[in-house]
Formats: C-alpha cells, structure tokens, sequence
C-alpha cells in the first residue's frame, strides 16, 4: 500500500488522555470549578471522544442511598432497566441528572438518577444469600448485560457524570460546577482501542469505586475473562472497565489492602523479588501466583478513589506520566504539573511517584 | 520582549513568538507558563529565552541554537531531537529528557523522570551533554549512541532512592554515562559494569559541571568531591548476534 500523497503534512492529532485528581483530607469541599479548570489546561491530552468526573460528597442529604446514574438511548431502554431496579430496590428517588443544552455535545443520552435501597428477601434464590453490596452489584451486571441502559454511577454520597466530549463540554452538560466535593476525578479522552462512546467514558465505577486511566490495559482479555470466572461482566467495551471491577474483588471481597491490591495490579519484577528479604519475598511471590490473572500489563497511570481515599498509581515502568502535590489540606495527583499550577499557585511539595508503588491519601477521620 | 502566556493557548504563543523571532527580536521572557508546549521548537540562531512557571511537552524539541531557562519545573520531552543550543532548569523535569538528543546541552537541577536521555547520538563535532543534577528514574540512557550523561544525585527530593532506576543504559552502543558515587549493581543493564573515570573523563566533567555550578550557584568542589564512576557500552553492537542462529 502507497502512502497518501504529502502524508508529512497531515495534521497529526497528538493526544494521550490526561487525569487529574484532588482529595481535601479535612473533608472541606472544593468547587466544581477546581478539576474542571484543570482539566482544560490538559485539553489536548483529549480529541473530544470521552470525559468525565467523579465526585464524592455531593449527596448528604441521600448518603445512605445507593445513587445509581444510568444513561440509555432509548426510554424503552430506561423503562426495562427501571423494572429491574423497582424489582430490586426501593426507589427512595427518581430524577433526570440536571443537565444543561449545550451546542457541542450532540445527541446525549438520557441521563437518569435513583436513590435506592436493596430490598429485603427479593425472589432470586442465588442474590438472597449475598451481602448487600454484593446484591447490588449483580444487579449491575444484570441492567448493564441484560438492557440497553448502562449503570455508570452506582456509589453512596459519590456520582460519576461522562460522555463524549472534552472534559469542558461534560462539565458543562452536567452542570457540574453546581457541585462540590471533598474528592474529585477527571478524565480526557483520546481512545486508541475502542471507539468513543458515552458508557466507554471515564471514569468507571462500581459502588463506590471509581477509576479513571491514562494509558491502555494490553491484559484487558485475560483480565476480563478471569472477572468473568467471579461474576463480573465487562460490559462497557473499554479496557479500564477491569480496574473497577478488579478493585472491588480484591479490596472489598477478597479483603486485600489497596497497597496490596496495587502489587497485584503492577508487581515488583522477579529479580527484585530475588532481592527481597524472606518473608517479603514469600508475599509476593504468593500475590504474583495467585493473582497473575489480575496482573494488569500495558502502560497506565490510574487515579483510584472509593471515598475514603484518592490513589494515584503507576505501571511499573511508567510508560504514563503522574505527579503528585501538596498544599495544606490539599492533595493533587495529575498527567501534567501544569494542570495543578492551574488551580494552585503555591504548592508545598510536587514529586513523581515512582513507578509501581501507589500514593494513597486517605481522608481524616 | 515579555511576553505574558496566562491563558493563552500554546499555538497562539509560539505563533507570536515565531513572528518576533522574524522581525529579529532575540530575547524573550515569559511569564506565567502553564502547560504551553512546543516552546522553542525548531527555533535556529542566538536567541534568548527564560520561562517562568511550567512550560509543557516537548520544551526545545528540534532547537537548533537558543538558549532557555526555566525558572521551575520542566514537563516531559524536554530537548527532544534537539540539535544544539542550552536547556537550564532549576527545578525538576519529567520524563524522555533529551531523547534522541544530537547536539547541545541539557541541565537540569534536581531530579528527572524515566527514559531520560534514551538513544542520545553524536557525529563529528556534535556531542550532546545532559547534566542531572538530582536522581533519575529508570531506563537512564537507554539505547545511547553518543554524546555523555553526568548523573550528581545531590539535588533531589528523593533521599531515599537508588541514585538512578533501574536497566541504566539498557543496550548503549556509545557514549557514556558518569555517576557521582556509587551505582548499585543491580540498577544497571544487562552485562555492563561501572569503571573508574581517567584523566580525559574528568576533563569533560569538569568543564560541565562548571557551567552547572555557574548556572545555579552551587560550589563546585563540594560536587567534585566524590569520586566519579562511569557507564560505557561493552560492544557498539550489542544486539548484533541476538537473531543469529547459534
């Protein structure tokens, strides 16, 4: 095959997907504005195909309440998913996500929200012996395989909002500088494997998971086939969807630490293993024999929360950009120093992770 | 000239900086960087630059002559293909430093990222120099061809890190890389070894880290104090037999 005439000359499109996030420890919120100036500082890490947020703490009045954002084409679809739910849950609340037309993001989705709780002694023998969150999550699965509608929010005192659009574009669809939150994720796109789409967005979330990725999961299909053997279904078409799903097996059901959890995510490499005291050896050695499946190969820089925390996390050779910084109450983890600059001119402490070993901010208790 | 880049996008900026450089303007000093990339990219001749704030991607990419320095922190890319010209930091820069770097000189005061100085080359009077004055992340001086790395480890906000990652100078085929101390073995790539530094070495140490020391006010004998190990290829063609039936 010849190459296009003067192909030297084309416009090349030069993107990478940028993240950003930021936890205040003391809890105090912090405006919508924040993330969202900060992600347009990194607008050419995107082309447009995919943003999205993540916030904790923008629902206290409902922070019992699972808060389940669901998006579909159709109301056919919405309807068949809503008998799901009703069937499952008590609808404390049903609203449309206020969302505000805006000329660049075309043909959206309809974007919907329920307040829930799982009801008691429901009719499927196999969900009334699981545990609640367990429960809630194969309903997940259910809407997410079985109807045209997706579940892309479904934590306590915690919402995901994403589409197709620059960052800006979402954050305005959304109305997302009317929030503020104690913890804030934010993505752009640029999708290399799969096309964009509104579900395949970031970032993913299952309960109060949420995860948004610069780089790729080349381990995606063994991966999400190992998901699969423990009920998962990666439904979503993007290859992050497992780092959700694989966070909430291993932290939450297997009971692993976060830090552990990253060690199975980015292993140290066996001659450093070699090199490692007994005890510490054994540990990983165990960890890279029973969890080789969850390894997670490929390049990425993940930002990881599940409400109590902000991680930021590296592969283990940083083929992804990541920093980190300090300003009293305030941490930032982001693809670009810049971005933090942004939003805070007087930073404390700015350093680079080192690759593979996780920054984990925990909020105040 | 100063030039203020507050929220001007990074192709409004270097198109007016493209157009002063035309009209024969020389020296610039910009405020308020924050991201911009591209700045200084294939720019050709004596020209003066100093960025204040973080300047973005690829900083010096293809420069050929200017000089620039940042007062602050340094993204990635910085200097990559750069043919000649001077990049002084004082602060910290990210990752791919002087990749492919042919000519000039990169310092940097604190500490680097990962891949920093990869597949560096030098023909005929070209010979690029990277100066770290901090610690570097892995893969430093993968794949080198030519030109020299003088890796200090004194600047850094990492004290308890190795000096570099690990796989230093994973199949370098030229050049060389100078370490300040000690580099544990295990950090280094496959089949190479450090060696003392000789009489000639020390000269282009030296000479460098004098203007390293200039640059940012350091003295120069404290640096010079510890002894200085170096990094040379085994073979300038140390994949030569990898497909080769034996």
């Amino acid at each position: 095959m010849k190459a296009p005439f003067r192909y030297y000359d084309f416009q090349k499109d030069i993107s990478g997907c940028g993240v950003f996030g930021v936890i205040n420890t003391k809890r105090e919120l912090i405006p919508g504005d924040m993330p969202i100036k900060a992600m347009c500082t990194m607008h050419d890490r995107g082309n447009g195909l995919g943003g999205g947020f993540a916030a904790y703490g923008i629902y206290p009045d409902m922070a019992d309440k699972y808060a389940f954002h669901i998006m579909c084409d159709t109301q056919d679809g919405l309807d068949r998913a809503e008998e799901i739910i009703k069937s499952f849950f008590t609808v404390h609340e049903s609203q449309p996500i206020p969302t505000k037309r805006t000329p660049v993001i075309k043909n959206p989705p309809i974007v919907w929200r329920y307040f829930l709780t799982p009801k008691q002694g429901v009719d499927r023998p196999q969900w009334r012996s699981l545990e609640e969150q367990d429960f809630v999550v194969n309903v997940i699965m259910e809407i997410n395989s079985k109807t045209p509608a997706f579940v892309f929010s479904s934590g306590r005192n915690m919402g995901a909002f994403k589409g197709i659009g620059f960052p800006e574009d979402i954050a305005e669809f959304f109305r997302l500088d009317e929030y503020s939150a104690y913890i804030w994720t934010g993505h752009n796109r640029f999708p290399t494997n799969t096309p964009g789409q509104w579900h395949g967005a970031h970032p993913f979330t299952l309960l109060d998971w949420s995860v948004v990725h610069n780089g790729e999961i080349s381990s995606y299909g063994i991966n999400m086939r190992y998901l699969c053997e423990h009920d998962y279904k990666c439904t979503l078409m993007t290859d992050t969807e497992v780092v959700a799903y694989e966070l909430d097996m291993l932290v939450r059901k297997h009971g692993l630490s976060l830090q552990m959890a990253s060690k199975v995510f980015a292993p140290p490499f066996w001659d450093e293993i070699d090199r490692m005291p007994e005890a510490e050896k054994k540990v990983y050695e165990t960890l890279r024999m029973v969890y080789g499946s969850a390894l997670l190969n490929g390049p990425f820089a993940i930002l990881v929360s599940d409400g109590t925390c902000l991680m930021g996390l590296n592969d283990r050779i940083k083929l992804r950009p990541l920093i980190v910084a300090e300003h009293g109450n305030n941490v930032y983890m982001s693809s670009e120093e810049s971005s933090i600059r942004e939003v805070d001119r007087v930073l404390d402490n700015v350093w680079a992770p080192k690759a593979g070993e996780p920054v984990i901010v925990k909020l105040e208790e | 000239m100063l030039l203020d880049a507050d929220n001007i996008y990074y192709r409004q900026l270097n198109k007016q900086i493209r157009e002063l450089v035309a009209q024969g303007e020389t020296e610039f000093e910009i405020i308020n960087v924050r991201g911009q990339r591209y700045i200084a990219d294939g720019l050709i001749g004596d020209l003066k630059f100093k960025v204040h704030g973080v300047p973005g991607q690829d900083m010096a990419a293809f420069m050929r002559g200017p000089t620039i320095r940042v007062e602050g922190n340094a993204q990635d890319g910085v200097g990559n293909t750069m043919d000649d010209g001077l990049v002084v930091i004082d602060g910290m820069a990210g990752d791919v430093v002087g990749y492919a770097m042919r000519g000039g000189k990169v310092l940097i005061k604190g500490d680097v990222g990962y891949r920093v100085g990869i597949h560096m080359k030098a023909y005929k009077e070209k010979f690029p120099v990277l100066v770290v004055g901090g610690k570097a992340g892995d893969f430093l001086g993968e794949y080198m061809a030519g030109g020299a790395i003088i890796l200090l480890g004194m600047f850094t906000g990492k004290p308890d890190a190795p000096i570099c990652g690990r796989s230093l100078g994973t199949g370098m085929h030229g050049g060389v890389i100078y370490v300040r101390g000690e580099v544990p073995v295990e950090q280094l790539g496959p089949h190479l070894k450090t060696e003392a530094v000789d009489e000639e070495d020390m000269k282009l140490i030296t000479a460098n880290l004098k203007q390293f020391c200039d640059e940012f006010g350091v003295d120069l004998n404290t640096v010079l104090a510890e002894p200085f190990q170096r990094v040379k290829p085994f073979s300038h063609r140390p994949y030569g037999n990898l497909y080769v039936a034996c």
